[in-house]
């Protein structure tokens, strides 16, 4: 039986965020892809991203969130956009130097341009992204397991 | 040149925070003032008066005087290496409070000599 | 000249950090070979390049087909090559050890994942040729190191690596303002072109950026009035993670960081040969020599007492570099790579008594000589090579440095050197006597626990290099390995020049 202290924030807002947690995440990929052609770039992409996930956590609550999303997760997406900017710089020693820019340059201004570039933001967004969230769920399991518990449930 | 100063003195805050407060966190969030204060500096380095933001909207426009670009990018840069040691602070003090039962500096003490 | 060797020397260790967080969880044995094979890797490398500098004589790599000054710009030269050799060797070595001492560690995993990704830093400092990159690199392996010495997260663990963490976060805020203020003035962040724009005249910044980057990497480097944090941080962290940190990060982070700045990009203190001493640095190394070896006189807590020690062993390189004349750089110099073997050997002694006995309290240390023969061996090579016995290494570069002291006019220096020699000496006496031989109130001779094989080995390698040390004054190998690296101090402010001459090709 759902008792007053009820996980999460009221129903409104659940409401919204699964509504607008698309949005958010879908705004934080555009800063990263356009990251060569208007400000931001894969670090402030990468926060957008992980805030996202971090409205969801807290809108729902700690103890409903943490079931859906595995928190091993955000370590493993770190792990992965570290490893994608190394293997992005070590293919650039086929091009001479290690990360030069090897793929081909395209016209100015368009999306699809500038090389390597908008991989490497992608691989930092992934490892920015991947990093705060995994930060943000440490803290947070850390606090709900050293919290006395007042449901007596964890 | 003011804005120089002011920054200069931000950090000096933030530093008279961290030495002089009791609680752990405090001294953390004076660690973090300290750092954003020398972000704040550094990009105002950059400036250069009468300038526009350092984008090209379109191919060969000219644009005016344009402020440094390379203060933003290592700005970012020490963001981000300020939210790692933030974090990595954070936890720790979180990780003491449940060893020790407390925040206050004065009482975690167990080194000496 | 360009090698590929260079950045590879950056990106083995952070691929090789991240594929062990990654995969670590599945794979058990994959956290130990990983460790193990990247530092053979580095180490390897490390010797390559020795042999690359004296080939070519320096060596820059453009990042990116980006040239200097646009560009980072990675600079090889005899100094980095010492460097390289000193952190990728002691790392080998740890790595060895840490296999046997780590198992009772839960997560080794995340141990060597921040292990590599503190080499990576290390290794990136010594390379880089590029003030904001040297300040990216020396954050990354600060951080790591934070980490490292809360490892344990016992109530000592977390203490110590919170007041470290913030004392070294406000350091590293000192260095940053530095490298603000001198981009402000010169508009360029690599450091050959700095060096030859404040050449040209860049004179009322360079004073007060001087002074902060004195407190930056002087803290790093543990000088005192900086020093608070060791004692604390360095007995409290893993055995490996201690003699990595006292070993080698207080020299690459804290030593080479201050006098490639101070001598090559700012030029404020210089070599030659009637001697130009820079005084901050001589006083600054005295002060640290003395209340080092001072304050561990009376510490009972072995590893507390090594830390002390490297305090004071510290204070010894500094104030050689600081008399500036080429004998004395180089006897500095020699001392450096001397100290981490010496001192990284008795910290991996001391974590193996810890865990033979369980306590590193020497009074109940007692007499465990018999039963522990590598480590007691090693403890008595190592106690003799920092108190300076012939014909251990540690003698060979505290005599180069007290007859440099002495042939510069500055007598007084050699008799605080001697003094502090001497006093080490009979520190170390009590730690042989109290620890090994017995006369203390120990009583637990049965129960101790065996040594695991590849702690021995370490042990008995470093024991090694601990002996052979003093073969690297002969002429021919000091112009292969220490020649250069005192040349490249000497070298001044036209010492980095090559970087925008040499080019990318």
């Amino acid at each position: 039986m759902a008792d007053r202290r009820e996980d999460g924030m009221s129903l409104i807002v659940k409401t919204v965020t699964r509504l607008t947690l698309g949005l958010i995440l879908l705004y934080g990929l555009y800063i990263v892809l356009h990251g060569h052609l208007t400000p931001g770039g894969g670090f402030a992409g990468g926060v957008i991203v992980a805030l996202s996930l971090v409205h969801l956590v807290l809108a729902f609550g700690g103890r409903s969130a943490w079931k859906r999303i595995s928190h091993s997760g955000a370590s493993v997406m770190e792990a992965t956009g570290a490893l994608g900017f190394l293997a992005l710089a070590l293919l650039g020693l086929t091009a001479g130097f290690f990360l030069s820019n090897f793929l081909p340059e395209g016209r100015a201004f368009a999306l699809f341009s500038a090389g390597s570039i908008p991989l490497a933001n992608l691989a930092i967004c992934l490892k920015v992204g991947g990093g705060l969230f995994a930060v943000f769920a440490i803290l947070t399991i850390f606090t709900a397991e050293t919290a006395s518990p007042d449901g007596g449930e964890r | 040149m003011t804005a120089y100063i002011l920054c200069l003195i931000l950090f000096s805050l933030g530093i008279y925070c961290a030495v002089s407060k009791r609680n752990l966190i405090k001294i953390i969030v004076g660690v973090a003032i300290a750092e954003y204060a020398v972000n704040l500096m550094f990009v105002l380095v950059g400036y250069r008066i009468g300038g526009v933001p350092p984008i090209f909207a379109a191919p060969g426009e000219a644009q005016g005087a344009m402020v440094d670009p390379l203060p933003h990018a290592l700005v970012l840069t020490s963001i981000v290496i300020g939210l790692a040691t933030t974090a990595l602070l954070a936890a720790i003090a979180m990780r003491i409070y449940r060893k020790y039962g407390t925040y206050d500096v004065n009482e975690i003490r167990e080194l000496r000599g | 000249m360009t090698h590929t060797l260079m950045p590879l020397m950056i990106a083995v260790p952070l691929g090789g950090a991240f594929l062990c967080a990654l995969m670590g969880k599945r794979t058990r044995a994959l956290p130990d070979a990983m460790g193990f094979l990247v530092t053979l890797l580095t180490a390897a490398g490390a010797v390559y390049s020795v042999s690359l500098v004296k080939s070519a004589d320096t060596l820059v790599y453009s990042m990116g087909g980006w040239r200097a000054p646009v560009g980072i710009v990675l600079s090889l030269d005899g100094l980095t090559a010492l460097m390289l050799v000193t952190v990728n060797l002691v790392a080998f070595l740890v790595a060895i050890y840490a296999r046997g001492y780590m198992e009772r560690y839960t997560s080794k995993r995340l141990f060597y994942g921040l292990f590599l990704l503190m080499l990576a830093g290390m290794n990136g400092v010594v390379l880089t040729g590029d003030m904001f990159n040297l300040f990216v690199f020396l954050e990354i392996a600060s951080v790591a190191s934070y980490a490292l010495v809360a490892f344990g997260t016992g109530k000592q663990e977390l203490e110590a690596a919170f007041k470290y963490g913030v004392m070294g976060t406000i350091a590293s805020l000192f260095i940053l303002l530095g490298i603000i203020l001198l981009y402000a003035r010169t508009s360029t962040l690599n450091m050959a072109d700095m060096a030859a724009a404040l050449a040209g005249g860049g004179g009322d910044v360079v004073p007060l950026v001087t002074g902060l980057f004195l407190a930056g990497f002087g803290l790093k480097a543990a000088l005192v009035p900086f020093h608070a944090w060791l004692p604390d941080a360095h007995p409290s962290a893993p055995a490996p993670i201690s003699a990595m940190l006292s070993g080698v990060l207080i020299k690459s982070l804290g030593v080479y960081a201050m006098v490639r700045v101070l001598y090559n990009v700012l030029g404020v203190a210089e070599v030659s040969e009637t001697g130009s001493p820079f005084t901050p640095l001589i006083v600054l190394g005295i002060l640290s020599m003395m209340v080092g070896v001072v304050l561990a006189l009376g510490q009972w807590d072995m590893k507390r007492l090594l830390a002390y020690h490297s305090i004071s062993q510290i204070g010894y390189v500094i104030l050689a570099i600081g008399i500036g004349t080429p004998l004395a750089v180089l006897a500095g110099l020699f001392h450096l790579f001397n100290h981490s073997i010496f001192k990284s050997l008795l910290f991996l002694d001391s974590g193996s008594l810890e865990q033979a006995t369980g306590t590193r309290d020497l009074r109940r240390m007692a007499g465990v000589g018999r039963k522990l023969p590598v480590t007691s061996g090693s403890t008595l090579i190592a106690s003799m090579s920092i108190a300076g016995i012939p014909p251990f290494n540690g003698f060979w570069s505290k005599l180069l440095i007290i007859v440099a002291a002495v042939r510069a006019g500055h007598s007084w220096s050699a008799f605080w050197a001697v003094l502090a020699s001497i006093l080490t000496l009979a520190s170390f006496t009590k730690v042989l006597r109290y620890g090994f031989q017995g006369g203390g109130a120990g009583k637990r001779l049965r129960e101790l626990a065996a040594v695991p094989l590849s702690m021995k080995v370490a042990l008995v390698l470093f024991a090694v290099i601990c002996i052979g040390g003093g073969l690297l004054l002969l002429p021919s190998l000091r112009d292969l390995f220490l020649g250069p690296a005192a040349d490249a101090l000497a070298g001044g402010t036209r010492q980095l020049g090559f970087v925008l001459t040499g080019g990318a090709s």
